[in-house]
């Protein structure tokens, strides 16, 4: 019986089946940030365990709330600081290093094909575009991984999502990713493994490909995985030069890991996407998605662009696309955090930084912010905010706050008139329904 | 191996989420204990006090789908922090459930019927719940009444609590 991509990767890494269907992996990858990790830390050292199974494959961020805003958070930070320090934890990325962890850590070269990879937040799916099984785990599941390198998983079923067609201009991953979860609904892929695939993700670049596996948990997928291709040897040759002869080689190596033509998917869903149009959320649930068009004129207090999900370069430049020479509503707040210090430091080498701040944003370093409502741009009560974030949970960029998801394109747009509106109207053409 | 015994709370509602459980705004604390004092302060439910009722409880008994929402271990670890190991209800979110085990906790699920007698009981008499992880069952204690129930748990989940939790688990496994 052929393979998908999980389960050619489990074979890979199990290192035990306790009982039936629990699988323990080898870990190739244990990333942890300052929100989760200092628990997980002080429970091993509670226990007389403060190990780590090899600081070489543990890498650790200080991403949620940086510059600390408060005592408490500061102490967070401290705690991941000193750990890391102990440990020898080389990869640690401390405040001026330091990014969202989902977009710095696919930056350094950590991520390969096949790799195993745990971390204590839920959008660790995002690294799937790599060809990798990522997955978000609670505490205890983190600090195993840091004590043994070990994890264990349900035999995983895959739900295989086919994109196909053409995007037409001004339609982005971020509406491809909202309409697979319009139609497969918040619990449409728990507790199993979506498989992207079809022409129009193996034309993504690897951002848009990040974008799409970063949502994947927002359809209760535990990863969401693109096949390892020439795009994702292109992305990752800096890194492994010294390993492989040609790209043809890091190909042919990386495709042990692509799913057998025989493998058995749990379901199998085909999207055109043609048609599609610009998309947007309007509820509590990341299923609640409307085209744009119909939510054309709701006025906005705040637009965010940033986040695991749209804060890399080719989101930036999109969005500064459409702001460039304007300026942004007298009505509205605009904020822009590049998600990385590279991502930052190559907008201000292309301009885009100035694009930003003479239409009116207000530019912050790289960090998490306001995305989970903690710093940075927190919404009062009653406020509304367009953001390329990924969860519009009640409350998630502040308590009493409305978050309308959407593309950097759309968000830039809607800073521009300070009520929701589709971005062809500054890009190009107008697109119809 | 921790006791899975004593007084019992029985909560009459479904769905109780982990916001109820422990609110966001408690996820800065480093310390487990320091959530103690703040379990359930948020759930709102007719003639529940939390600080008083949850006083002296080992056990609580509720409806269906506990734990939902977030995945922060942050819930059972509330729960930890005041005592209360077992919790049994009539089914869990996924989860909270698999946090319960790893945690070392018990979860456990029972049918309707069986939830609605320990409901019974608990109105006339107080509930004292006593869970045997070896033999799946428990023995209620209702006053003068004495009755035993069964219930299963996969062979990973009872291996998972008998070592006290996943990293003790592991770090003897791997
Ligand atoms: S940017 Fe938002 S979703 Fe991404 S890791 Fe940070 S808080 Fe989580």
């Amino acid at each position: 019986m052929g393979k998908t991509i999980a389960e050619k990767i489990f074979d890979d890494h199990r290192v035990d089946q306790p009982f039936a269907g629990v699988n323990v992996l080898r870990l190739d990858r244990v990333f942890c940030h300052e929100i989760t990790t200092p628990t997980a830390i002080q429970d091993l050292k509670a226990r007389g365990k403060d190990r780590v199974f090899d600081p070489g494959k543990i890498k650790a961020v200080i991403d949620h709330v940086t510059p600390a805003k408060d005592s408490k958070t500061a102490l967070q930070g401290k705690i991941l600081r000193d750990w890391a320090r102990r440990h020898g934890i080389i990869d640690f990325f401390d405040i001026g290093r330091n990014g969202v962890c989902h977009a710095l850590f696919p930056e350094k070269g950590f991520v390969r094909p096949g790799f195993v990879i745990i971390m204590g937040d839920s959008h660790t799916c995002t690294h799937g575009a790599f060809g990798a099984f990522a997955a978000g785990v609670g505490t205890t599941d983190l600090e195993v991984g840091i004590l043994k390198g070990v994890c264990a998983f349900k035999q995983p079923d895959t739900l295989k999502i086919e994109i196909t067609g053409a995007l037409q201009p001004g339609v982005f991953a971020k509406d491809v990713i909202l309409e697979v979860i319009r139609r497969i609904t918040v619990n449409g892929a728990t507790n199993q493994v979506i498989e992207f695939c079809g022409p129009v993700v193996d034309a993504m670049s690897m951002e848009a490909r990040m974008t799409l596996s970063n949502m994947a948990v927002e359809a209760g997928a535990t990863s969401g995985i693109c096949r390892p291709d020439a795009v994702t040897v292109a992305y990752l040759w800096p890194f492994i030069k010294d390993e492989y002869k040609d790209h043809k080689a890091a190909l042919a190596d990386y495709s042990r890991y692509l799913p057998d033509e025989d493998a058995v998917y749990a379901g199998h869903e085909i999207i055109d996407v043609t048609d599609l149009v610009p998309l947007t959320t309007f509820g509590y649930k990341p299923d609640h998605v409307k085209p744009v068009s119909d939510m054309v004129g709701t006025p906005v207090d705040q637009v965010y662009i940033g986040s695991c999900t749209n804060g890399r370069i080719q989101d930036l430049r999109v969005a500064a696309q459409v702001v460039a020479e304007k300026k942004i509503a007298d009505s509205v707040r605009a904020i822009v955090s590049p998600a990385t210090p590279d991502v930052f430091a190559q907008a201000m080498e292309e301009g885009l930084i100035k694009i930003f701040m003479d239409a009116g944003f207000c530019v912050t370093n790289p960090t998490c912010g306001a995305c989970l409502g903690m710093s940075n741009g927190v919404l009062a009560s009653g406020e509304v905010a367009a953001a390329t974030t990924n969860r519009n949970f009640n409350g998630r960029m502040g308590k009493g706050g409305m978050v309308h998801l959407m593309s950097p394109a759309t968000a830039a747009a809607t800073a521009l008139t300070g009520t929701i509106i589709n971005s062809s109207l500054f890009t190009g053409p107008a697109q119809t329904k | 191996m921790k006791k899975f015994k004593g007084t019992a709370l029985c909560l009459d509602r479904a769905d109780i989420n982990t916001d109820e459980i422990i609110p966001a705004r408690y996820l800065t604390e480093i310390d487990k204990s320091a959530l103690g004092p703040h379990l359930m302060e948020d759930l709102e439910l007719e003639g529940f006090a939390p600080q008083k009722d949850l006083a002296g409880i080992d056990v609580l008994v509720t409806r269906e789908n506990f734990g939902c929402g977030s995945s922060r271990e942050h819930a059972p670890w509330a729960l930890e922090a005041n005592g209360i190991r077992v919790v049994i209800a009539e089914s869990f979110a996924r989860i909270f459930y698999q946090n319960m085990f790893n945690c070392g906790m018990l979860a456990i699920t029972l049918d309707k019927t069986q939830i609605d007698r320990l409901f019974e009981s608990a109105a006339e008499n107080f509930l004292n719940i006593s869970a045997d992880v070896d033999t799946e069952t428990i023995t209620v204690t209702a006053g003068p009444d004495t009755f035993t129930l069964p219930f299963t748990l996969t062979g990973f989940e009872k291996a998972l609590v008998q070592a006290g939790g996943w990293v003790e688990y592991a770090d003897q496994n791997y």
